[in-house]
C-alpha cells in the first residue's frame, strides 16, 4: 500500500517540477532567443568575418592578416590605443575626484540638496549628440563661449578642439621654453573632449556616490568622533575604507566607459587633433572604408584590452577594497 | 584632491569653531556646488539662447542681444527655418524633422515595449522558478552585459544586409539590438526577489498560477522599478546615434539624433543658431520628461548601480 501511494505522489510531485522549468523557459526564450541572435551569435560571427578581407565584393579568407595589420609596427591600432589610454587616464582621475568632491559636499547638511542633484545629472540624461555639438560650438575658437570669457579675463583665446598640440607643449611655450617633443602631452583637443566628459558625467557618479556615502552606518562616525578623531581622520579612517566597494564599482565602470566612448569624440572632433582613439578608429574602417574584417579585428583586440584592464582592476580590489 | 580634504577638516571645525568661521564653511560649501550647478546648466542656457538669435548676434558673440541689453528681437522663427532647411520627405510630404520624430517615437515605442516586457518576464523566472541550467542561463545573460558593443557592432550591421537578414535601412534593424537588455532583467529581478515568498503561497491557496500571481501581484508591486527602466530605455533609444546611422541609408528613415548629426555637417554647420535650434528640439523632450521623474532615474541607478 505505502509504494503505491508514494509513488504516484513523487510523479506528481515531479510532474509539478517539470512543468514549473517549463515555465520558466518559455518566460526566458524572448530575452534568451534576442541575445542569442544579436550579441551571442555575432561575437562568433566577428571572429570570423575577422579572419576575411571582408568588403562588399568577393571576400577572400585572410587567416590572421588582418590581426598582423593591425598590430604591426606603424599601424593605426597602437596609436588609437594610446589615444584611448590617455582619454582613459586623464578622464577617470578628474571625473572621479570631482565626483567624491560633490559628493562629500553634497552630504553634508545642505539645503536644496534635491535641486543640486537634479541639477548636476542633467547632462548624463540629455543627448551625447546634442551636447557635444553644443560644446563644440562653446569652444569654437572665433565665436565660442570660453574664448570669449577668456578674453574678457585678458588671457589668451586657445584653439580647443582644433588644437593637435600637446597642453605641456602649449604651456611651455606661454613660459617661453621650448619641450622636447616627447614631453608635449595629450593634446588640448584630448583635454577639451575630458572636460565634456567630465561635464557629462559627473552627476552620475555622485550619484554613485551619494548612494554609497548613505550606507555607511552614522554610529561609525559618533565612535570616531568620541574617540577625539577630527574631520581628516574620520575621512581617512572610515569614510575612504567604507566606501572602497562604490568607488571600486564607479572606477571600473568608468574606465570601461572611457574606453568605449564614441559619440561625443565623433561628434566633436571626428577623431582628428590626437583624438582618434580605437573605437573611433573601428568606425571609421568600417563605415568609411567599409572593411569589414579589419574592422573586426581591431574591435577584437579592443575587447580584449578591455577585458585585460579589467582583471588587472580586480586583481588591485581584491587587495585594496574592504567589504 | 585639495577640496576633499578641505572638508573634513571643516566638519571638524565645525564643533569647536566659533559661529563665524562655520558660516565661511557653510558659505564655500555653497559656493563651490553653485559654481558646479551653474557649469552644469550653462550650457543648455547657452544652446537655448543661441537658438533665438539672429546670425549676427551669435557671430558677434553676444550672450544677450535682447532688451534691456541691445536691441534685437528673440528669432522665433529659427526653428521654423531650420525644420524648412532639413528637407521635405517624399513618402509622406511632411517636414524631414517630423519624419525623424515619428521614426524616433516608433523605434522608442518599440525598444521601450519589448525591453520592459522581455525583463519582466525572465526576471520572474530567475527570481521565482527553480529549473535545471538557471545558473548557467544566469551566467549567460550577465556575460551579454559585460560584453563592449564595439565587439558586436560590425558583425550585427553586417548581418543586416542583403546577404543575411535583409533589414538594412528598415525598422526592424533599428531596433533588433535593443529588444532585450540585461541591464533590464537584473533591475525587474532585484524587485522580485525583495517580494516575500509567502505572497507567493498565499496566492497559490487561492488558487492563482505562476502567471496570474506574476500579472496580478508582482507586476503591480515592481511598478516603480518597471516605471525606472522604461525610462532608461527611452532615454537610451532616444539618444541612440552609432547604430542607427550604420544600418540607415535613407534621411527617412533616421532618428532626431542621427539627423541632428547629419544637419551638422550640412546647413547647421555655419548656421549655429540653427543647429542649436535643432538641438533645443532633440533635448527638450527629454529635459521635460526627466524633470518630471527624474526621482525614478537617481532611484534605478543606485539599486542596480548599472550601466555608465
Amino acid at each position: 500500500m505505502r509504494v503505491s501511494v508514494r509513488a504516484p505522489l513523487r510523479s506528481q510531485r515531479q510532474k509539478a517540477q517539470a512543468r514549473e522549468a517549463l515555465l520558466a523557459y518559455v518566460l526566458l526564450a524572448p530575452a534568451l532567443l534576442l541575445f542569442l541572435a544579436f550579441t551571442v551569435f555575432p561575437i562568433g560571427f566577428g571572429l570570423y568575418i575577422s579572419l576575411h578581407n571582408w568588403r562588399l565584393g568577393p571576400r577572400e579568407f585572410l587567416g590572421l592578416g588582418n590581426y598582423a595589420r593591425a598590430l604591426a609596427f606603424g599601424s593605426e591600432f597602437w596609436p588609437s590605443l594610446g589615444a584611448t589610454l590617455t582619454y582613459s587616464l586623464l578622464a577617470v582621475p578628474i571625473q572621479i575626484s570631482i565626483a567624491l568632491t560633490l559628493a562629500y559636499l553634497l552630504f553634508q547638511k545642505i539645503r536644496g540638496r534635491a535641486l543640486f542633484r537634479v541639477v548636476m545629472f542633467l547632462p548624463w540624461v540629455t543627448s551625447t549628440v546634442a551636447t557635444s555639438a553644443v560644446w563644440a560650438r562653446l569652444y569654437s575658437p572665433d565665436i565660442g563661449l570660453i574664448n570669449s570669457v577668456l578674453k574678457s579675463l585678458g588671457l589668451a583665446p586657445l584653439r580647443w578642439l582644433l588644437e593637435d598640440k600637446g597642453v605641456f607643449t602649449l604651456i611651455a611655450t606661454g613660459l617661453g621654453i621650448s619641450l622636447p617633443d616627447w614631453l608635449r602631452g595629450p593634446s588640448l583637443a584630448m583635454v577639451s573632449v575630458v572636460i565634456y566628459t567630465t561635464w557629462v558625467f559627473v552627476g552620475y557618479n555622485m550619484t554613485l556616490f551619494l548612494a554609497g556615502l548613505g550606507n555607511i552606518p552614522s554610529e561609525m562616525y559618533e565612535a570616531a568622533r568620541i574617540d577625539g578623531a577630527d574631520g581628516w581622520q574620520l575621512f581617512r579612517h572610515i569614510t575612504w575604507p567604507l566606501l572602497s566597494p562604490t568607488t571600486f564599482f564607479v572606477v571600473l565602470i568608468t574606465v570601461i566607459g572611457t574606453m568605449k566612448a564614441f559619440n561625443h569624440i565623433w561628434v566633436m572632433t571626428q577623431g582628428e587633433n590626437g583624438t582618434q582613439t580605437a573605437s573611433i578608429l573601428i568606425y571609421r574602417q568600417f563605415y568609411e572604408f567599409q572593411r569589414a574584417g579589419y574592422a573586426s579585428a581591431l574591435a577584437l583586440l579592443l575587447s580584449l584590452a578591455i577585458l585585460l584592464v579589467t582583471i588587472v582592476q580586480n586583481r588591485v580590489a581584491a587587495s585594496r577594497v574592504h567589504y | 584632491m585639495a577640496k576633499t580634504t578641505g572638508l573634513p577638516l571643516a566638519e571638524a571645525r565645525r564643533r569647536s569653531a566659533p559661529r563665524g568661521a562655520l558660516n565661511q564653511v557653510n558659505a564655500l560649501i555653497y559656493l563651490v556646488l553653485i559654481v558646479v550647478g551653474i557649469i552644469s546648466v550653462i550650457p543648455f542656457i547657452w544652446m537655448l539662447l543661441t537658438s533665438i538669435k539672429d546670425y549676427g548676434d551669435v557671430m558677434s558673440l553676444r550672450f544677450w542681444p535682447w532688451p534691456p541689453l541691445g536691441n534685437s528681437t528673440p528669432r522665433f522663427d529659427n526653428f521654423a527655418e531650420a525644420i524648412r532647411l532639413i528637407g521635405v520627405d517624399r513618402d509622406t510630404g511632411l517636414p524631414m524633422f517630423f519624419r525623424h520624430v515619428l521614426n524616433t517615437l516608433l523605434v522608442t515605442g518599440i525598444v521601450v515595449a519589448s525591453s520592459v516586457a522581455t525583463s519582466v518576464l525572465a526576471a520572474y523566472a530567475f527570481a521565482q522558478l527553480q529549473f535545471p541550467a538557471k545558473d548557467v542561463l544566469f551566467i549567460l545573460v550577465l556575460a551579454t552585459f559585460m560584453i563592449p558593443e564595439e565587439l558586436v557592432l560590425v558583425p550585427r550591421a553586417v548581418m543586416m544586409n542583403k546577404n543575411y537578414l535583409n533589414w538594412y535601412n528598415t525598422i526592424p534593424a533599428m531596433v533588433a539590438p535593443f529588444l532585450a537588455d540585461a541591464f533590464g532583467i537584473f533591475l525587474i529581478r532585484q524587485f522580485f526577489l525583495q517580494v516575500p515568498r509567502e505572497l507567493y503561497d498565499a496566492a497559490r491557496i487561492d488558487g492563482a498560477g505562476h502567471l496570474r500571481y506574476l500579472a496580478m501581484i508582482m507586476v503591480p508591486l515592481a511598478k516603480p522599478a518597471i516605471v525606472t527602466l522604461a525610462l532608461l530605455e527611452f532615454i537610451w533609444t532616444w539618444n541612440e546615434f552609432r547604430w542607427i546611422q550604420l544600418v540607415t541609408a535613407s534621411s527617412n528613415m533616421r532618428t532626431v539624433s542621427v539627423g541632428l548629426v547629419g544637419f551638422l555637417q550640412t546647413d547647421g554647420g555655419s548656421q549655429t543658431q540653427l543647429a542649436m535650434a535643432v538641438a533645443v528640439m532633440v533635448v527638450l523632450p527629454i529635459i521635460i520628461l526627466y524633470l518630471f521623474t527624474q526621482r525614478y532615474f537617481t532611484e534605478g541607478i543606485t539599486t542596480t548601480g548599472l550601466k555608465g
